[in-house]
């Protein structure tokens, strides 16, 4: 199976064709460096993404406490993430790095605050 | 019961509204759009005439005329902004000098005071950056420059403290002629029923649907389209006063002008359109205005634009205003094929509307509470560094900064929304504060002015619109609740 | 009245290193002012991943890498004043401001640094036709509604300009359940970063239209749609018949960035037109002497990173000042955006008080690829090349560095009489061209 990408590693943006074969990338053409070689191996066998978004808040400057991934999670999770992520709610104060949500969907990356935000009032 | 139902809340429905409150009348002005000053009034060259282009003995030169000299009281007692420049009309080669004279000699005819014939030497010390093309010019020291819904807004609230009554959002669809006998009219709109004795027809480019509606007499106004771009105020300077080319066959031609907030206006063309609401703007109209500007003042950065907008001119067919008692229907007086000069004819268009009123046996007993007066509108930007100090002391309101462009303060906005016939919209304040109106165009400050918005009028921020109706801002809040209950209940408490 | 040895107008993330580094630099008494309601500045709502990649080796979310920073001034016991505008910037370095708390405010600085960063350029800046509905908002104020007010601006959605915050936005938009139809670049090539183009278009099939623009805006009230078309490459202009009308309640516009410069000019501080930002030397020192500037108020950078090290030289230098006032040095070199290159920053360099090593900040007019790129020094003797080197891409949406030695340009300098005007012109010349003048 082939597969055509563009690789991200700089701004050449070269593209690049993969040659997948029972679960293995077996060879990477159109990379003019490493980067493309891994990349491509990468994005084939097992794409992930780091996911940031918001959640609602209570008591805070703002409704919305920004978020992320611990670390990146499978592509294809990422819209059950913020599905599950649209039913939480949580009340200032936040801590920055604080884990808003373990283990997010068995994915193994927990949830966290990206910002400290205060209680109001 | 109405004395009169204007119909039309643009300058010129305004200003007849604000003559008609000196009286002890029941009047009442019904618009379409959520405020005032929406139609030509909002999208115009922001001029008073001198008076000396229109044709002698039309009704043009004469409101023109008498219009004018009008705007010094007016602007003091409605506290608004006006300044006279002057204006200059200039020859671009030597041919276009003897069109300098014709005009020079229209304008002794149409009695306009203060103009004087300039040589290449006067023009280049009254406009340091005028076209190395300009020879001569013919000046014009009565013109000058206003901004037209400050005034219109100025003239509707004066109006309103004065007794008068506006509807918003308030198309009228109907109009029953009655038979003789009071009441003569019945005014229909969505949502209103009003009964009156007399009707005005200020209704802009659709004056012609609202006579043909009250089975009064039939013309045709012709939308005609101009286009304009609003540059930034380091490009204010470039032009003193009024900068007119001389008129050819296809128009007045693009003019310069300062604005009286300091910003500078190019425009407009003209073209013939169908579609009296489109107020849309071309590329290659654009293109054309620059380019028609740049012949007078090559200097401008174009670059610097920061709007652009069209505005409808409602082309009566004899290219006169017709000011007059319908001849089909009594009562209908219409105010209608008000073209430029329309917003300096303003005052006199009003006073003339009122004398045809009375000649129709409308009496006009005057009110001895009139008061002429509006109170002043606060400008933050425009006080010293003592009063800004009072102000904010007084109302720390004043203390916040708004919008970063044009120094308008919370204290403003909230005032404007307050303000008898408030601003109920962005565009609303907008025209009222200026909040929105500079170089970033809203960017910054829009969310925050939405915000107060929906704060003083208790809206929930998805109902504060751009400029009423449907013209709404945010399609809803994030995390759409439909979607927080499908899995709300179970994941509460993950903290 | 108020007196600061500096006060630092912006919170941003180039306010905040100048207030940081100037502290570290022996001034202690330092006013942070910042109009917002919390310091961070644009990064607040930056919540995507991306930052610090060079700064701290991490990847890092926008409030993340403004939290390091906060901390920092907070640790130190910087006073910052927030909610609080500054009105005017005086050439004798009186700052005007005011907030609800304090009123009006009157404050002296020894030095200034200005720290205000830039703002979008709109619709009217670039010539959009049209009608003038609801429905029409720029990429950053969307971006404030989504990822901190927590509002939607619209469903369906058309973006214009394919920067980074245009598909940040796509992507950010599509999360939130709007649909993003389409982003239409004006150019043959996208300004924005091959991995935004892949994670925030390819990753939701949105399809990226090179050669595109928006030729109209349709819709009375709410934006109805827009007309598209496709533009020659070589005129910019839409080519007549490829317009197509696409239904849409909202177009995003991601259009560019322009320094904002409003206190700049006030206080008479000399402006480039091309950055349009002020004119500053290898310290970020302005025009105005005592008055430094760094990030994007000076030129708009793609990397939170750059502004931060801009920042930080800004806030060393004003507190150079600070401790021994004196204006600049007369030895001064220009710089100069030679073939292939649009500027240069910084636009004077100081020979005899630059740092070890200077950063030279530029930017290419067009890609270029395997292209060389020449730095010389023209003096009253003749050219001498400073360096060369071979890079394997350059696009202009990505800001290009060169470091220059302070003892390499005293070596090209020479005996070199001061009086001479001297130039240091950054090129990329033709394949083949003699740069060896």
């Amino acid at each position: 199976m082939y597969r055509e990408l563009i690789c991200i590693g700089c701004p050449m943006g070269c593209p690049l064709t993969v040659t997948v074969e029972e679960g293995k990338v077996t060879a990477v053409s159109g990379n003019i460096c490493r980067k493309g070689k891994e990349y491509a191996e990468a994005e084939c066998l097992n794409p992930t993404r780091t996911l940031t978004t918001t959640v609602k808040i209570k008591n805070a400057m703002y409704p919305l406490l920004s978020v992320r991934t611990s670390k990146p999670i499978p592509k294809d999770q990422i819209e059950a993430c913020l599905q599950y992520l649209c039913g939480i709610t949580v009340e200032a104060p936040v801590t920055i790095g604080q884990v808003i949500v373990e283990d997010v969907l068995q994915t193994g990356a927990d949830i966290i605050a990206t910002k400290s935000m205060a209680r109001q009032r | 019961m109405y004395d009169v139902v204007v119909i039309g809340g643009g300058v010129i429905g305004c200003s007849i509204a604000r003559e008609l409150s000196r009286y002890a009348l029941r009047v009442c002005v019904v618009e379409k759009e959520a405020d005032v000053g929406c139609g030509t009034s909002k999208a115009n060259s922001a001029i008073i005439h001198a008076g000396y282009d229109a044709a002698p003995g039309s009704l043009k030169a004469k409101l023109n005329v008498e219009g004018n000299p009008l705007f010094t009281e007016l602007c003091q007692d409605l506290a608004v902004p006006f300044k006279r420049t002057g204006s200059i009309v200039v020859a671009l080669d030597e041919k276009e000098v003897a069109d300098l004279e014709a005009l020079y000699e229209r304008g002794r005819k149409n009695r306009v005071p203060g103009l004087r014939l300039l040589d290449q030497t006067a023009l280049r010390a009254l406009e340091p950056h005028i076209s190395d093309q300009a020879v001569a010019a013919l000046y014009a020291e009565t013109a000058g420059i206003i901004c037209p819904f400050t005034l219109t807004i100025a003239l509707a609230e004066n109006a309103y403290a004065n007794g008068v009554e506006f509807f918003f959002n308030a198309e009228v669809k109907k109009v029953y002629a009655l038979r003789p006998g009071a009441p003569r009219f019945l005014v229909k709109t969505d949502h209103l029923c009003l009964e009156t004795r007399y009707i005005v027809n200020a209704a802009g480019v659709h004056a012609d649907n609202i006579s043909r509606l009250a089975g009064g007499d039939s013309f045709y106004l012709t939308p005609r389209r101009g286009e304009y771009c609003l540059l930034d105020k380091d490009q204010g300077s470039l032009a003193r006063t009024v900068i007119f080319q001389v008129p050819t066959k296809m128009g007045k031609g693009v003019l310069v002008a300062p604005t009286i907030e300091g910003n500078l206006l190019i425009g407009p063309n003209a073209h013939n359109i169908e579609d009296k609401e489109d107020t849309g703007t071309t590329a290659a109209g654009l293109a054309e205005i620059i380019a028609g500007a740049k012949r007078a003042l090559p200097s401008f950065d174009a670059q610097k634009t920061i709007t652009s907008f069209a505005g409808l001119r409602a082309v009566p067919p004899q290219r006169d205003f017709l000011i007059y008692a319908d001849s089909k229907v009594k009562g209908l007086i219409h105010a209608a094929g008000i073209e430029s000069p329309g917003l300096t004819a303003a005052p006199a268009v009003a006073k003339l509307v009122r004398e045809i009123l009375a000649a129709d046996g409308l009496k006009c007993k005057p009110k001895r509470n009139f008061n002429p007066q509006r109170p002043p509108v606060i400008r933050f930007s425009d006080l010293s560094f003592e009063e800004q100090s009072k102000l904010v002391r007084r109302d720390p309101s004043y203390g916040r900064i708004i919008c970063r462009c044009e120094t308008v303060t919370e204290g403003e906005i909230i005032a404007a929304i307050r303000r008898p016939l408030g601003a109920r919209d962005l565009d609303g304040v907008k025209r009222r504060t200026r909040a929105g109106m500079g170089r970033c165009q809203g960017g910054f400050c829009s969310p925050r002015v939405m915000e107060i918005l929906a704060r003083e009028l208790k809206l929930p921020l998805t109902q504060v619109t751009k400029q009423g109706g449907s013209s709404y801002l945010l399609a809803g809040p994030t995390k759409a609740p439909e979607e927080t209950g499908k899995k709300g209940a179970t994941n509460n408490g993950s903290l | 009245m108020e007196a600061y040895d500096l006060v630092v107008i912006g919170a941003g993330p180039a306010g905040l290193a100048a207030a940081v580094a100037a502290y570290e630099a022996g001034v202690k008494k330092i006013l942070l002012i910042e109009r917002d309601r919390e310091p961070g500045g644009i990064l607040e709502q930056c919540i995507h991943n991306g930052f610090g990649l060079f700064y701290f080796g991490e990847d890092l979310t926008g409030p993340e890498y403004a939290a390091r920073f906060i901390q920092r001034v907070q640790e130190r016991g910087i006073a910052i004043k927030l909610n609080t505008m500054v009105l005017e910037v005086t050439p004798d370095k009186w700052i005007i401001a005011v907030n609800k708390a304090d009123g009006l405010l009157k404050i002296k600085a020894k030095a200034v640094v200005l720290a205000m960063g830039c703002r979008e350029r709109t619709r009217g800046a670039i010539f959009i036709p049209g009608t003038r509905p609801a429905g029409v908002i720029t990429a950053g104020t969307a971006q404030r509604f989504v990822n901190m007010e927590g509002y939607l601006p619209g469903k369906e959605v058309v973006i214009l300009g394919s920067g980074d915050i245009g598909l940040i936005m796509a992507r950010r938009l599509t999360l939130e359940g709007a649909k993003v139809k389409m982003v239409l670049e004006l150019l043959p090539y996208s300004s924005g970063l091959t991995r935004n183009i892949v994670q925030c278009l390819q990753d939701f099939g949105i399809p990226l239209l090179f050669n595109h623009t928006v030729v109209a805006i349709h819709g009375r009230q709410r934006i109805t749609g827009v007309t598209i078309a496709e533009v020659d490459p070589a005129t910019k202009k839409p080519k007549p018949g490829t317009e197509r009308l696409v239904s849409c309640d909202t177009l995003l516009l991601s259009v560019g960035l322009i320094p904002e410069n409003e206190l700049s000019r006030q206080a008479g501080i000399a402006l480039d037109p091309v950055t349009k930002g002020p004119v500053v030397d290898d310290g970020m020192a302005t025009s105005v002497e005592g008055i430094f500037a760094g990030g994007n108020v000076v030129h708009v950078h793609d990397l939170v990173d750059n502004v931060t090290r801009e920042g930080e030289i800004a806030g060393r230098s004003a507190a150079r000042y600070i401790l021994n006032p004196k204006p600049a040095p007369s030895l001064k070199i220009n710089t100069k955006a030679g073939a292939g290159v649009t500027y240069v920053v910084p636009q004077l360099i100081h020979p005899q008080q630059m740092a070890e090593e200077l950063v030279l900040s530029f930017r290419v007019n067009q890609v270029f690829k395997d292209q060389k790129l020449v730095v010389a020094l023209a003096t009253g003797q003749g050219h001498k090349i400073l360096g060369t080197k071979k890079r394997m891409i350059m696009v202009p949406g990505e800001m290009q560095e060169f470091k220059v030695k302070k003892e390499d340009l005293w070596a090209a300098l020479g005996q070199e009489d001061s009086s001479s005007p001297l130039e240091l012109t950054v090129s990329v010349p033709e394949e083949g061209e003699d740069h060896d003048v």
